[in-house]
């Protein structure tokens, strides 16, 4: 048993460090580094450098454009970029349509679509929710009837992020209504947002930004070469990908930065003859944070080391609290950033529209609302808290 | 970076579980526990059979040259068991004091009595005045002849009434609090000047209140001046202490699933119930977060940087208080009426835990700490 990194290892994290530092342009770090978001911009650019590099796709064998990194190279490169306030490698793109298309597509589909998921020239987005499919997404009702060498889609899917930026979607589709699992009538389509019969609509959220949207079908014409792997396995290759997110989904990384901030930032907040960080209470709550943070970066790399041993194949027990405990840190410490800002949580000052007018206290003050109200959602999103506890009640304790 | 046992490591791992399970069931325990000393001598001088004894000791002094996982191991296992003996006093924190104090002679003669069975140690150091402070050391020590002469009155001092010498700390020189002129001193309980009050404690283990006047003691190691080595020893046993619980955690899990499995109410297991089952889920947690603050407890605990060993215990010891009072607690309520019964033995875990969590500081104690030292500084 043993915490230190071999000095290969130590060398690569600096390698990586270095590149980061010296590569990411200025204005995405102050942006993800306030919790403002990135553009659209800012993402393509950065994946382009990181493409250039050959490591937009961390996790990708050499064979299809990744770097052939081990587990343990994958996860300090993930430390590193939360670490350093880069943006992670667009995940629709790079964890999510790319492996399915590279592990059960063809060969056209792998040489058509893989070098733009890669340096993200192409941007997918994820068309799996539906009104009526959240938390029990094998209920899908989006179909998609075949019609010669063409599918017809007629749905609607919802919760899409970013489907505003996307020129590609991969959805499930229902095609067989009459199978005797609603498992097993699902299939896995790649689709052009510039199809006719595609409405995108905005959906603002709490915190006042637009991330997610409804993406609407009516009639669109899908190639029948557009369907990967078989007709009606859909939900087998979305299952795999869920099994996929092992490494990186605690997102320690993450939110050991945004501690780092919390503290940065309370010690600049006047409080009495002082800052914030002089009261003890406050104190105490960032601790109390550090230590539950410690003991899920402990938990992952329990998870890691046997990945990197074992291979993976049979998941760490483990495993299983990553992304219900890191969620809750995540949240907690977005709290301890409302207790930061105090009362200049109040205004909402900047981005409203046909404003120009500065922020209203300090001039990080205006995304810290925003930023809590935002994360809500990591409790929700990828399998709520709710499902991973039914996962660990059935799956690890037998109830 | 590997969270790996060693094959001699599973292999401790696997002989322990086998030795707690065959000779350690939750009946057997009671029977130990109403023995004169409140633990079983035929379960001690079993330890010492099996080398569990020897773990921490060097090979030169007859030990087996384990380190803080080896221990880990042994108290992760001896925690599933609910196990009374004063292996804590006796090995985890003898073992440290040795190693770190003791003159050779000291630490062969001890540690060969110690390894044989023979020699069962208890550590004399809080005091009424101190709660968890570890400089806090009013005894007094006075140089007398070629020994020294202690006065003073130790508290909590756990197997003090069954131990065959008392490691006790006493003060030379300085205020109360200065971490400077504090000594570690060996005396025999049956002395002159000793007077000990033994008592049961509230997990059922045993602990005594020592008074000292003018009790004869012999210096440990050439030099009155060990607070380091009582911090080293603390992190050590703060260290032991977290597996113990890891293990005691662990077993109220298993205990607490194949109770609801079986407990049938309104026609049904009650462990069907989703109310339930969220509950167990989030105990599972805790637990997972206490096994891996167990082991980056351990891994630190015999770090050569102080400043870093004790914020790596300190934290170890929040993760594992806060996990106890979470899982212990529901660990109860989901029994329902038979978890508060003596006669069941999942009470009896419950106790342990809370017990342990006010053991060498607790969760409060340990976040000052961490404020003290600036929290994590990740």
């Amino acid at each position: 048993m043993d915490l230190e990194f071999t000095a290969e290892e130590k060398a690569f994290r600096d390698e990586v460090r270095t590149f980061i530092r010296e590569n990411l342009p200025e204005g995405t770090r102050t942006r993800m580094k306030e919790g403002r978001g990135t553009s659209k911009q800012d993402m393509v650019d950065w994946m382009k450098i990181l493409a250039d590099k050959g490591w937009s796709a961390p996790r990708w064998p050499k064979e299809y454009g990744g770097p052939g990194w081990n587990a343990i190279q994958q996860y300090i490169f993930t430390e590193e970029i939360q670490l350093n306030h880069a943006p992670d490698p667009q995940g629709f793109n790079i964890s999510m349509v790319g492996p399915v298309i590279y592990t059960f597509g063809n060969d056209a589909q792998k040489k058509k679509f893989l070098p733009s998921i890669l340096d993200c020239s192409v941007w997918w987005c994820q068309g799996f929710s539906e009104p009526g499919a959240g938390s029990d997404l094998a209920s899908l009702k989006t179909k998609a009837v075949r019609e010669g060498d063409e599918y017809v889609v007629n749905g609607q899917k919802t919760w899409t992020t970013y489907a505003q930026h996307a020129d590609w979607i991969f959805c499930l589709v229902r095609t067989n209504p009459d199978a005797p699992k609603k498992q097993m009538g699902i299939s896995y389509l790649l689709i052009d947002m510039k199809t006719p019969g595609i409405t995108v609509r905005p959906i603002q959220t709490i915190d006042g930004g637009v991330e997610v949207n409804e993406v609407f079908f009516d009639n669109v014409r899908v190639p029948v070469e557009n369907l990967v792997g078989e007709e009606n396995k859909g939900w087998d290759y979305a299952k795999f990908l869920l099994g996929n997110e092992r490494i990186g989904i605690a997102r320690v990384g993450a939110s050991k930065a945004k501690l780092r901030r919390v503290k940065e930032l309370a010690a600049s907040v006047p409080q009495g003859e002082g800052s914030l960080m002089d009261d003890p209470r406050f104190r105490a709550k960032v601790w109390e944070t550090e230590v539950e943070l410690k003991a899920l970066e402990m938990t992952q790399l329990r998870v890691l080391s046997d990945i990197a041993i074992r291979g993976g194949k049979k998941p760490h027990p483990a495993s299983s609290v990553l992304k219900l405990k890191g969620s809750e840190i995540q949240q907690s410490i977005t709290h301890l950033l409302m207790d930061v800002v105090g009362p200049y949580a109040i205004p909402r000052s900047m981005g409203v529209e046909g404003s120009n007018e500065p922020s209203v206290g300090p001039d990080w003050a205006d995304a810290i609302a925003p930023g809590y109200f935002n994360y809500r959602k990591v409790s929700i999103y990828g399998g709520s808290s709710e499902v991973q506890k039914g996962i660990i009640a059935k799956a690890i304790l037998g109830l | 970076m590997d969270f790996e046992l060693s094959e001699e490591q599973q292999l401790l791992k696997d002989m322990v579980g086998r030795f707690m399970q065959d000779r350690y069931d939750f009946e057997k325990r009671k029977k130990y526990m109403a023995e004169p000393g409140g633990f079983s001598e035929e379960i001690w001088a079993a330890y010492a059979e099996q080398g569990l004894l020897a773990v921490p000791f060097a090979e030169e002094d007859g030990g087996i040259g384990g380190g803080p996982v080896d221990l880990m191991i042994v108290m992760e296992e001896m925690g599933k068991a609910l196990a009374l003996e004063p292996y804590l006093s006796t090995v985890v924190i003898g073992g440290s004091i040795l190693r770190t104090t003791a003159t050779p002679a000291q630490r062969s003669a001890l540690a060969e009595e110690i390894i044989g069975g023979a020699c069962k140690l208890a550590f004399a150091h809080s005091e009424p005045k101190a709660r968890y402070e570890l400089a806090h050391v009013e005894t007094k020590a006075a140089k007398s002849g070629d020994g020294y002469t202690l006065d003073g009155a130790k508290t909590l001092v756990m197997y003090g009434g069954v131990a065959d010498k008392l490691i006790v700390s006493a003060r030379v020189s300085g205020a109360t609090t200065d971490e400077a002129g504090v000594g570690l001193f060996l005396v025999d309980p049956k002395a002159d000047g000793v007077a000990i009050r033994d008592y049961p404690t509230q997990d059922g283990l045993r602990a005594a209140e020592v008074t000292l006047t003018g009790a004869a003691a012999e210096l440990l190691g050439d030099t009155p001046d060990s607070m380091a080595a009582i911090r080293q020893a603390s992190d050590e046993a703060i260290a032991a202490l977290c597996a113990e619980a890891a293990g005691a955690l662990g077993k109220s899990l298993d205990l607490t699933v194949q109770y609801i499995k079986d407990r049938e109410q309104f026609g049904r297991a009650i462990g069907s119930f989703q109310g339930l089952q969220f509950q167990a889920s989030e105990m599972f947690v805790e637990l997972e977060l206490a096994r891996s603050m167990m082991m980056y407890g351990a891994m630190a605990s015999r770090d050569a940087d102080p400043v870093e060993r004790s914020r790596a215990v300190s934290a170890a010891k929040v993760q594992l208080g806060r996990s106890a009072k979470q899982l212990g607690e529901k660990s109860i309520q989901l029994h329902g009426g038979v978890g508060m019964t003596m006669e069941y033995s999942i009470g009896h875990y419950f106790k342990r835990l809370s017990i342990i969590d006010r053991t060498f500081g607790d969760t409060d104690h340990h976040l000052a700490q961490l404020d003290a030292v600036g929290g994590m500084a990740a």
